[in-house]
């Protein structure tokens, strides 16, 4: 039945109206399709922060310790070599008699002994107040007052990731020692602060995850991006002005271009096995080492860097060529003098987003055995920093997610945050040089 | 470490060249720069150029050489009869690296004098014992040839580095001579230098082909020694994948291969669509506005580092299936179908998600390019706009974006975390999509991860595999920019 439109002499007739309904459908199919894209954007950001916000906050136990002369320095001189002979069992008693001392301060009822109630502190514990001694002599005697890391179970019973239905098989952790948690917590002797030591820190063995942190693996990403800016950028960017600007039209310079858009295109885990077998097989350079490291990603980011310098050197318009070449400059003088500097910000943008690339990939980096429980000491030179074990931040990440204790997942998910905000300050940087020096011509 | 103070000791020698140079050019032309061929600079660049890139590129060289045929000196000393059964001339050689760099370190923290290194005798004292006092452990006792082969090599790296070192500085030393010797002011110093850089540019852009020389070179090499190791017939005609370490291995690609492709197949399966549609209405009903911010919002999912995306799988997406499919009575749907997180489901709808913005943004450009007259004269004839794009654009942009599906697809092979965290480690063939499944990166990343050696087929493997994917995936780029450049020609 044709119907009129509104004013319209026009009668829709059944065949328009099914056209119109499918040009809806069509439409409607297209915002759909956007919509589930940015949904799941909404979901994996909202998933990131909500799980990894937690690995920022760590619980802490505040403990008044009193360093006893007779267990730490039995002759009394202060003699460092002595003080180190005392071994982390021998800082177990200490500690333990500093939560009695607390517990019975506070007027606590429970059932526990000393053992289980230190049991609360971290594994760590014993060791950072050992290193605290090793460092002040002079305060054995004294009565200092310390913030102990609280092992992992009584974290995530503050985070909400334990609870007391989920700690029956539990060895770790029995239901009295969350009820003397509790009263601590209305005591204020637990709580849970920032933890700058989560961004900081040395990653920890399994049974510590309260300790472990992301910084060592930080500086073994930093080492590898040094290495990458300081091979791929002059590399890239050499490549780039004998292509653009020197090559004759022959097939050696398509072969090489062909390469290049290949390259860019091979898989990253492939880089990985061309870096176990020339750099660490071949080559004998020391495995996990950020140099090894920094090598592989170089080669695979060089076709982004190659790629993008050649467009922003397309981008300079020829008339510059032609005025320099006009006033007596060489074609060298040409490019070196007037192209590339016109050139550098947009050059500086390919190579920021190339690093950006390259500080996220994984795959690499597993091969040449970046990974692992590696990241514990940060490195204490330029040469050490290269050379020496270390792992990379998507490394460790990768690291925690496969660890059996789900705190340690916690921290994978802080991870991502720290790369996250590594990647979104990089690429945000590389917007704003674009806008700021950008030049249309 | 000698190498990083000789490669200081070369760039002091050429900044001192570069001034030296320089002056000696004006002092030739009486201070006049302008009786001068070039300008000052050139000739200061000219001989800083000639004492460092020459002596810089045999170091490389050196350093690249000298290894190999120490190597080869060296495990020509030791003789076939004395590797025990199990081992290789590879391991042999390790350890014998590892006693030189163990005497090494012993010279050099003082508990032996060069002599006693080089004289030592495993008949007389307990190396493994002295070593083991500086920190370096020896797995087993040392046997009297690998110690010999030891300080055989030892003395050859030390003949080796003292030869390098004596030769890189004479080189230089030389470059710079003659580079100096040369300058006056009529030589052709900008001619020289520039030709010296265009060269250098060269050696950079032909980087490239030298990667991707090296890349087929290793895995050729390595697959050639795996199939010298392992039937042929056995990895590309196999049945099952079964790695153990009593050296009867079943090593065949062809279950890998199945997970690999049914993995991609389901990314596919969610990208295309909903990046194909996205890509629609972006470039066809989208106002500048909503395009604006949609395309740049999408497109960070394609920024988002693949390791995040795995752990996505394996920490949301995968326990988010099992509450649905898995559980038993407990569970959404109250049937018992998955028992793990990891499934080739899994993997694949979260590798479709990262490939949205993929096959979103090539899709936008190729349909961007078809040319407007064909809309307009599809429109003008009172087509609705859907008719159009379904009529007359796509079928125009259909050869573009089926190159853009085969560009997804070699991504979606290639791509390692995502699989490796949620697709699961079990070789085998099922349909089953809720079923845990392995890939061919899978598998290259744990046969090479941990202690490997490169002496058993278990781990050369990795290196058929990888070229296997390397020729896969090249196979499809080729195909889809191939296709891709055959059809921008249609209409420009």
């Amino acid at each position: 039945m044709p119907r009129k439109h509104g004013n319209s002499l026009l009668e829709l007739t059944d065949r328009t109206k099914r056209r119109n309904a499918a040009e809806a459908r069509f439409k409607a199919y297209g915002i759909a399709a956007i919509a589930v894209g940015l949904l799941m954007l909404v979901v994996l950001v909202t998933t990131i922060f909500s799980k990894g916000l937690g690995a920022f906050q760590q619980t802490f136990i505040t403990l008044q310790v009193e360093l006893l002369e007779e267990k730490l320095d039995k002759n009394g001189n202060r003699d460092l070599d002595d003080i180190k002979k005392v071994t982390t069992f021998g800082y177990a008693p200490i500690i333990r008699n500093a939560v009695e001392t607390k517990v019975t301060e506070l007027g606590v009822e429970t059932p526990l002994k000393g053992k289980d109630m230190a049991g609360l502190l971290s594994k760590d514990a014993a060791a950072t107040l050992r290193e605290f001694v090793i460092a002040n002599p002079d305060e054995i005697g004294k009565t200092v007052e310390f913030r102990f890391l609280a092992q992992s179970r009584v974290d995530g019973y503050l985070k909400g990731r334990v609870s007391r239905d989920s700690i029956e098989n539990d060895k770790n952790i029995s239901a009295e020692q969350l009820d003397l948690v509790d009263a601590l917590v209305a005591a204020d002797v637990i709580e849970k602060t920032f933890n700058l030591d989560f961004i900081l820190g040395a990653d920890a063995s399994d049974a510590r995850p309260e300790a472990a942190g992301m910084g060592v693996s930080m500086l073994g990403s930093l080492f590898m991006m040094f290495v990458v800016l300081a091979l791929a950028l002059p590399i890239g960017v050499a490549a780039s002005i004998y292509l653009e600007e020197f090559a004759p039209q022959n097939w050696l310079t398509d072969i090489i271009e062909v390469n290049i858009s290949n390259l860019a295109a091979v898989p990253s885990i492939v880089f990985g096995i061309l870096g176990l077998a020339v750099f660490i097989n071949y080559m004998h350079l020391p495995t996990s080492a950020p140099l090894v490291g920094g090598l592989v990603l170089t080669l695979m980011t060089l076709p982004t860097i190659i790629i993008s310098t050649r467009a922003s050197l397309k981008a300079v318009p020829p008339s510059i060529r032609d005025a320099a070449l006009g006033v007596g400059a060489s074609k060298m003088q040409a490019v070196f003098h007037h192209v590339l500097p016109l050139a550098a910000p947009g050059i500086l943008t390919g190579t920021i987003i190339g690093l950006a690339q390259a500080l996220g990939e994984t795959a690499p980096l597993l091969l040449i055995g970046m990974v692992g429980f590696i990241a514990s000491n940060a490195p204490d030179s330029i040469a050490s920093g290269l050379l020496s074990p270390n792992s990379a931040m998507p490394a460790q990440i990768y690291e925690w997610a496969k660890r059996a204790d789900p705190a340690f997942y916690e921290r994978a998910w802080g991870g991502i945050i720290i790369l996250l905000v590594f990647l979104i300050t990089m690429n945000t940087l590389a917007v704003i040089l674009r806008r700021r020096f950008e030049r249309r011509w | 470490m000698p190498t990083f103070w000789l490669v200081l000791a070369l760039i002091a020698l050429s900044v001192a060249g570069f001034f030296l140079g320089r002056n000696r050019a004006l002092v030739s032309a009486g201070g006049n720069s302008k009786d001068l061929h070039s300008l000052p600079s050139y000739y200061g660049h000219n001989v800083a150029l000639s004492a460092l890139v020459p002596a810089l590129a045999l170091l490389a060289i050196w350093l690249l050489v000298q290894p190999m045929i120490i190597d080869q000196r060296v495990s020509s000393m030791i003789p076939e009869e004395t590797i025990s059964e199990g081992s290789t001339i590879g391991l042999v050689m390790s350890d014998v690296r590892r006693v030189a760099e163990g005497l090494d370190l012993a010279v050099a923290e003082g508990a032996m004098t060069q002599e006693q290194a080089r004289n030592l005798r495993s008949e007389f004292s307990d190396v493994r014992g002295r070593l083991g006092e500086i920190g370096v452990a020896l797995g087993a006792d040392v046997r009297p040839e690998v110690l010999r082969a030891a300080q055989t090599y030892r003395t050859l790296s030390n003949t080796g580095n003292i030869a390098m070192t004596v030769m890189v500085a004479l080189v230089a030393l030389g470059g710079f001579g003659w580079s100096y010797g040369r300058t006056h002011k009529d030589f052709r110093a900008r001619n020289v230098v520039e030709q010296g850089i265009l060269a250098l540019l060269i050696l950079a852009a032909s980087l490239a082909i030298l990667t991707t020389i090296g890349i087929v070179l290793s895995m050729l090499f390595e697959t050639r020694n795996f199939f010298s190791l392992h039937s042929w017939t056995d990895f590309f005609f196999g049945g099952t994948w079964a790695p153990n370490f009593r050296g009867d291995s079943d090593l065949s690609i062809l279950p890998l291969l199945w997970g690999t492709l049914y993995i991609s197949v389901i990314a596919l399966l969610v990208a295309v669509p909903i990046g194909l549609f996205a890509a629609i209405y972006l470039s066809e009903y989208a106002s500048k506005t909503t395009r604006s911010f949609a395309k740049p919002l999408l497109e960070i999912l394609a920024g988002i580092p693949t390791i995040v995306y795995g752990l996505f799988a394996l920490l949301t997406v995968g326990p988010a299936l099992v509450r649905f499919f898995g559980q038993g009575e407990n569970g959404i749907l109250g049937v018992e179908w998955m028992s793990g997180a990891t499934s080739v489901l899994t993997a694949g709808v979260v590798m479709g998600i990262m490939l949205i913005p993929f096959v979103s943004s090539l899709s936008d450009d190729i349909i961007n390019a078809v040319p407007q007259a064909m809309r307009d004269g599809s429109l003008g004839l009172g087509a609705t706009r859907s008719e159009t794009v379904r009529q007359v654009v796509m079928p125009a942009a259909l050869p573009g974006i089926v190159g853009a599906v085969l560009l997804a697809a070699s991504r979606a092979i290639g791509e390692t975390m995502i699989v490796v965290m949620g697709a699961g480690a079990i070789a085998k063939f099922s349909l089953n999509p809720l079923d845990s499944m392995t890939t061919i990166t899978t598998r290259i990343v744990s046969q090479l991860t941990g202690d490997t050696d490169f002496a058993s087929p278990e781990t050369l493997v990795a290196f058929a595999l990888g070229l296997t994917l390397f020729v896969l995936t090249l196979g499809l780029n080729v195909l889809a920019l191939y296709i891709v450049r055959k059809y921008r020609e249609q209409y420009d």
